[in-house]
C-alpha cells in the first residue's frame, strides 16, 4: 500500500498555498543568468531564517558568478495552481492561437476571385 | 470565425494532461500500473506527485547513496589542500571540495523531500547502516592520486551522473543538470594535474602512472557487476537509464585511449577493444574487494567514519545555536 508521506514537501491548501504543511524551513531559489533574462527556478535550500537561506543561496547558485539576481522565497508562501479543469480546459482553443487560423485555400481562391473581377 | 461547434469538448478524460495515477478515485493497482506507464513513458514524476512506495523507497535509496558519497568523497581530497604544490592548485582543489559539499547538500535536499530527514541520513551513515561508493574507502598517497582522481574517478561518476540528467524523478534529474556542469570543470582540473605530471620529470611521470596502477582496480569495480537488466529495479523505474557495464564500457571508450596518448598504461594486460563488437575486454574485476569495501571494511572506511563523526559532534553547537528558537525578548 501507499502512505501519503509527505513531511517536507507539504500539500496545497484550499487557499492554493503549495507548502501547507511543509517543512517551514524550505526556502525555494530563483535565479536569473543575465540582465534582462527570465527568473528561474534554480532549486531549493534549508535553512532556519532568511538570512542563512540567503547564505546558502548565494553559495549553491552563484559561487561561479552564474547568476546576478536570487530571489530567495519561503516554500509555504507559494501558490501552487495545477488544476487542469483551471490550465488545460478540454476545449479546442485553436481560435487563440495564430495557428488556428488556417486561410491558405480560402486566401487562394479570394486572390483568384479577385484576379477573375480585375479582368 | 471559428466552427462553434468546435467550442465543444474534443477530449476524452483519458487524453488530458492530468496523469491518471493522480486520479484518487481508482484502485492502488490502477494507480500503480498507471504511473508504471508514466514513467516507461519519459514522463517525470515531481516531489508532491502520488507514488507508489516503491518508487519512493528505490528513489531515496538512490539519491541517498550518491547524497552520502559526495559528503565522504572530499575526505581524501581535503588531505592535499595543505599540501598542494602551487597556490593555483590549492585554490582548484579547495573549490574542487567545495562543489562536492555543495553537491551533498543539494542532494540530501532532493532525498529530504522524498520523507527522510537530513539528520536522519547523516545518522545512517555515521552508523554504517547506508553506504557511500566504493572509490572513497581508499588512501591517497601522493599528488599523483589527487590528479588520478578528479581526473577518472570523477569521469567515471560523470558517465553515471550524465545519463542520471534524463532520471524519471524531474527534482533528481533537474540537480543532475547542475551538478554534471560542475564536474566537467573537476574533470578538467584532474586531467590538467596529470598532464602537467607527465611533462614534468621521470619521478614525476612514475608517481602518475603508480597513482593509475593503485587506482584502476576500484574504478573498474565502481560501476558494479555485470547485472540481469529485467531484475535491476532502478532501470524499471528510469531512476537511472544505463547499467553499470554500459557505463563502464562508456568510461573505457572515452578514457583509456586519452590514457595511452599521454603514455600512461592501465595495469590490465587483458585489456583492449575489440574490433568485432566494439566492445572493451578486461580482466574481471575484483567483486569480493568491492563488496568488502562497501560495507565499511576497505582500507579508510573506518577513518573517513571517525572523522565525519567527530566533526559531526565538534560542530554540534553551531547547529544547536542556529536552530534554537530565540527566547522571547
Amino acid at each position: 500500500m501507499t502512505t501519503d508521506k509527505t513531511p517536507s514537501e507539504g500539500h496545497v491548501d484550499d487557499a492554493g498555498r503549495l507548502g501547507a504543511g511543509a517543512d517551514p524551513d524550505v526556502w525555494e531559489v530563483f535565479r536569473q543568468e543575465k540582465d534582462g533574462e527570465p527568473m528561474r527556478h534554480a532549486g531549493n535550500v534549508r535553512a532556519p531564517d532568511r538570512e542563512l537561506a540567503t547564505h546558502y543561496a548565494r553559495e549553491f547558485y552563484s559561487r561561479r558568478n552564474e547568476s546576478v539576481r536570487l530571489w530567495v522565497v519561503p516554500r509555504t508562501e507559494i501558490s501552487d495552481l495545477a488544476d487542469p479543469d483551471l490550465l488545460q480546459p478540454p476545449l479546442d482553443r485553436s481560435f487563440k492561437r495564430p495557428g488556428g487560423y488556417v486561410m491558405r485555400d480560402k486566401l487562394d481562391a479570394a486572390k483568384k476571385r479577385a484576379a477573375e473581377s480585375a479582368e | 470565425m471559428t466552427d462553434p461547434l468546435s467550442l465543444a469538448p474534443i477530449l476524452s478524460p483519458d487524453d488530458r494532461p492530468t496523469p491518471l495515477f493522480a486520479d484518487p478515485d481508482l484502485t492502488h493497482e490502477q494507480r500503480y500500473d498507471a504511473f508504471v506507464e508514466h514513467v516507461h513513458g519519459g514522463q517525470k514524476v515531481e516531489a508532491r506527485d502520488w507514488m507508489p512506495d516503491e518508487y519512493r523507497t528505490s528513489v531515496l535509496r538512490f539519491v541517498e547513496m550518491h547524497a552520502n558519497s559526495e559528503l565522504m568523497g572530499v575526505l581524501p581530497e581535503r588531505e592535499w589542500i595543505m599540501r598542494a604544490p602551487t597556490l593555483k592548485r590549492k585554490l582548484a582543489l579547495t573549490a574542487k571540495v567545495q562543489d562536492e559539499c555543495g553537491h551533498a547538500q543539494l542532494l540530501y535536499r532532493v532525498a529530504e523531500d522524498l520523507g527522510k530527514t537530513r539528520e536522519q541520513m547523516y545518522q545512517d551513515l555515521l552508523d554504517g547502516k547506508t553506504k557511500f561508493h566504493n572509490v572513497f574507502h581508499y588512501p591517497t598517497k601522493s599528488w599523483g592520486d589527487v590528479g588520478i582522481i578528479a581526473w577518472l574517478v570523477d569521469a567515471a561518476a560523470i558517465v553515471a551522473q550524465q545519463a542520471l540528467r534524463d532520471s524519471s524523478y524531474g527534482p533528481y534529474a533537474r540537480t543532475m543538470k547542475k551538478i554534471c556542469w560542475e564536474e566537467s570543470v573537476h574533470i578538467m582540473h584532474g586531467r590538467d594535474v596529470v598532464v602537467t605530471m607527465m611533462n614534468g620529470s621521470q619521478a614525476q611521470r612514475d608517481m602518475a602512472q603508480e597513482a593509475l596502477d593503485r587506482w584502476w582496480g576500484p574504478l573498474m569495480q565502481m560501476h558494479g557487476p555485470r547485472t540481469d537488466p529485467a531484475k535491476d529495479r532502478d532501470l524499471f523505474w528510469r531512476i537511472k537509464e544505463k547499467t553499470g557495464e554500459q557505463l563502464r564500457q562508456e568510461f573505457l571508450s572515452t578514457y583509456v585511449p586519452r590514457l595511452w596518448e599521454v603514455g600512461l598504461y592501465p595495469p590490465d594486460k587483458e585489456l583492449k577493444l575489440d574490433e568485432a563488437s566494439g566492445e572493451w575486454r578486461y580482466t574481471e574485476p575484483d567483486w569480493q574487494e568491492l563488496r568488502t569495501v562497501v560495507t565499511g571494511h576497505g582500507p579508510k572506511s573506518q577513518e573517513r567514519l571517525d572523522f565525519r563523526r567527530l566533526h559531526h559532534d565538534q560542530t554540534a553547537w553551531v547547529r544547536q545555536t542556529i536552530l534554537a528558537t530565540p527566547a522571547p525578548a
